[in-house]
């Protein structure tokens, strides 16, 4: 290999007819990433059922007969490589449950495709997606035009629906926008340019995955650390390790440095980073979303659950949080409900104190008299915690303003919520124990 | 001192995501095991495993249930890497379990695939392992595609794809009530090539039968089967003297060999790279290949 490749991880979207699979299909069929018996066994179809043409929706196949049986569609991960990057597909139904699968395919990705159909144009459930999409701050949005075949390669047909996008838009936080015209089911700009959109200039589909720049996605900003885990070997064979204590976790956020003074919240104590520990070795410096072990200078009372930060650019820490919420679950979230609320390395209890609106799709104008969220609704909460939550605004980063509501007793993930921007940050209230 | 670009290549990003997913099941379970079998997936998971958690001890034990019908190089391999690294080794097996009638072997049947499932959750019952880490990944087969990093099992052991906990960013749900269970897959997001490609990274050993070797094999249903104690050949069928390899490693009496020069991990890279970016593949004789090649050029294909 003569350069590192990196990963693109994106997320399809779009309503039921759209030809997402059939997107899909030809990705993996155009990129040549499809293995021996999966085209075996999508030609062998096309005997059966196609007259000879493939049926490129047909490589989601479990999924259609899952469809057939009624049972409910869930987000499925698809892999495939170019030369230039490997991709992780989530493929995101639209049904019923669109809010929940939209969430988990999208939560983790770099970019969204929204499929729209080229006839019916931009329909309710474009708008829905496009605004889980801002909402969950994916840096990009492929609106990809689909069937552009079915209304004769219109440039206008393009035009329309591009302008009724931008309408709506900057009501939304989504930054770069791309618009493609193709036929999925003819491969025309998926993989290869058309000969039918000499008006479009633009890349590929793919060419666009290739090549659009993800690499600062990741929030370097400011040092976040929360702690998974301490790591203090019980009876170390190595005598320099008796004293070992580090402690693990991913970084959620900017660079590490040995020497650098951190942190560690709630509570405020301060330290310095002494060792960056990896199993391949000491470490100078690491970085989001690197997994280390941190040895800190003082031996402090530090636990799962735990966040080390850097002392420019700090976090907020509070029990009265406001943000917004996606509602999955069919009982419906009212003000007074209890829940748990799994943030970074900590779960703690939670109760809805107030729901401050619900956010309508069709006028993206909130609607401050609604009494709770159904599901798949998308609204603005307060919760309050029983313990201080130590967390960046969502759209700051991601790994440190995202939080989960987990109903007890069913145990069932019910919501999805994004932390507004804390109004005042932590203050070191201990500086002076640092020498 | 060179410029860092703070830039992760795609498999250090598989390693951190899957070393973050290894540390919440030691944070969050009270007595979770690691499904070790020798395989090259379970190879690269013992890998991550000493990343995550390491100078420290691996705060799990590893578990296999070994079929009786395992290779022999495999279960030698796994015992070995086992001692290596000081873990502590549960094996459980499906003859003990037919013996205490916790599985019942239907008569006739040859496979123990189907007993395993018996074997594993009597196993689970037996040191009350509240999570199994295991090294499936999503694009093994058309169902897995659908798995979660944190697979929810009922009281019976029982996945319901109907009703999977949504995951979100990484915040996994880890909460289970009393005889519930957890299936963790750190390697979800990892292909055939990633497993191969961080093989040759870590330098990893894997067991012998995965290069290139000399066997005596039958064909059936397509596939080239090794012969064996369980495999004897049938009235009629050639046994021939082949240079093969296995791709994935299952029982003895359903693994399939591949001919195959490749007898290093390079070479195996190589092998899989081919057969990623060509349709036209390595399976020539196969005959219903051919035929899908006529059928994709009268496509318009090329």
């Amino acid at each position: 290999m003569t350069h590192p490749i990196d990963i693109l991880r994106f997320n399809t979207c779009g309503s039921v007819d759209d030809g997402k699979s059939t997107l899909i299909g030809r990705l993996l069929y155009d990129a040549k990433s499809l293995m021996e018996d999966q085209i075996e066994a999508l030609e062998r179809s096309a005997d059966i059922t196609g007259g000879g043409a493939i049926n490129l929706a047909n490589l989601t196949d479990g999924l259609r007969a899952e469809r057939e049986q009624g049972i409910t569609i869930d987000v499925a991960y698809r892999y495939f490589a170019t030369p230039r990057r490997k991709f992780i597909i989530a493929d995101t139904p639209g049904h019923v449950q669109y809010t929940r699968n939209m969430v988990t395919g999208a939560s983790t990705a770099n970019l969204s495709v929204i499929l729209v159909d080229a006839r019916a144009g931009v329909i309710e459930q474009s708008r829905r997606h496009t605004c889980l999409a801002s909402l969950l701050r994916i840096p990009h949005l492929v609106v990809a035009v689909n069937k552009m075949d079915l209304v004769g390669w219109s440039e206008e047909r393009f035009t329309e629906i591009r302008d009724e996008f931008e309408e709506f838009l900057p009501r939304l936080d989504i930054k770069d926008v791309k618009f493609v015209p193709i036929s999925a089911l003819d491969g025309d700009n998926v993989v290869t340019p058309s000969p039918h959109t000499p008006w479009y200039v633009g890349p590929t589909l793919l060419g666009h995955l290739e090549t659009v720049h993800v690499a600062s996605d990741w929030n370097l900003d400011g040092f976040r650390f929360p702690v998974q885990w301490v790591n203090r070997p019980h009876n170390p064979g190595d005598p320099r390790l008796h004293d070992f204590r580090g402690v693990s976790g991913q970084i959620a956020g900017g660079i590490v440095r040995v020497g650098q003074k951190v942190m560690v919240l709630p509570g405020g104590f301060g330290t310095a980073v002494k060792q960056i520990w990896t199993y391949d070795g000491l470490v100078e410096e690491a970085f989001c979303p690197q997994s280390v072990t941190l040895v800190l200078e003082h031996d402090l009372d530090i636990s799962r659950g735990n966040m080390l930060v850097g002392y420019e650019n700090l976090p907020g820490a509070g029990v009265d949080l406001a943000a917004r919420l996606c509602w999955m679950h069919p009982r419906p979230l009212q003000p007074g409900r209890k829940y748990l609320l799994k943030h970074t390395t900590q779960t703690v209890h939670a109760i809805i104190t107030d729901i401050q609106h619900r956010l309508d799709i069709a006028t993206f104008e909130p609607d401050v008299s609604a009494p709770e969220l159904a599901m798949n609704d998308v609204g603005a909460i307060r919760v309050r915690t029983s313990k201080p939550v130590v967390y960046d605004g969502y759209a700051a980063n991601r790994l440190t303003g995202g939080f989960i509501l987990i109903e007890p007793g069913t145990n069932a993930t019910v919501g999805a919520g994004m932390l507004l921007p804390p109004r005042e940050v932590v203050r070191p209230e201990y500086d002076d124990f640092v020498i | 001192m060179k410029t860092h670009n703070y830039h992760l290549d795609h498999l250090q990003y598989l390693e951190t995501e899957a070393i973050h997913v290894m540390r919440e099941v030691a944070g969050e379970f009270e007595r979770p095991c690691l499904l070790f079998s020798g395989g090259k997936d379970s190879i690269c998971l013992l890998r991550l495993a000493e990343k995550a958690f390491r100078p420290s001890d691996i705060p799990m034990p590893l578990l296999n249930v070994d079929t009786g019908h395992h290779f022999p190089e495999l279960n030698e391999f796994r015992d070995r890497r086992a001692a290596q690294i000081a873990a502590k080794l549960i094996v459980r097996t499906v003859e003990d379990a037919i013996a205490k009638g916790i599985a019942t072997p239907t008569p006739g049947e040859i496979s123990r695939n189907r007993l395993q499932i018996p074997t594993l959750l009597a196993a689970i019952e037996e040191f009350q392992f509240d999570c199994c880490v295991g090294g499936a990944r999503r694009d093994e087969e058309k169902s897995r595609a659908k798995e979660r990093f944190f697979s929810f099992r009922d009281g019976f052991g029982q996945w319901d794809p109907k009703n999977q906990r949504p995951e979100i960013w990484n915040l996994y749900n880890t909460r289970l009530n009393p005889g519930e269970n957890m299936r963790v897959f750190p390697l979800s997001n990892w292909t055939e090539m990633d497993v191969w490609e961080y093989i040759r990274k870590e330098h990893l050993e894997v067991p012998s039968i995965y290069f290139s070797h000399q066997r005596q094999c039958v064909r059936r249903r397509g596939q080239w089967l090794p012969v064996n104690d369980l495999v004897p050949p049938k009235p009629g069928e050639e046994v021939r003297d082949l240079v093969v390899r296995v791709r994935t490693i299952g029982d003895i009496i359903s693994t399939g060999c591949v001919e195959s020069p490749a007898d290093s991990v390079e070479d195996i890279i190589a092998e899989i790279a081919a057969a990623r970016v060509t349709e036209r593949g390595s399976r020539a004789d196969d005959k219903s290949s051919e035929a899908a090649m006529e059928d994709r050029k009268k496509d318009g294909y090329f």
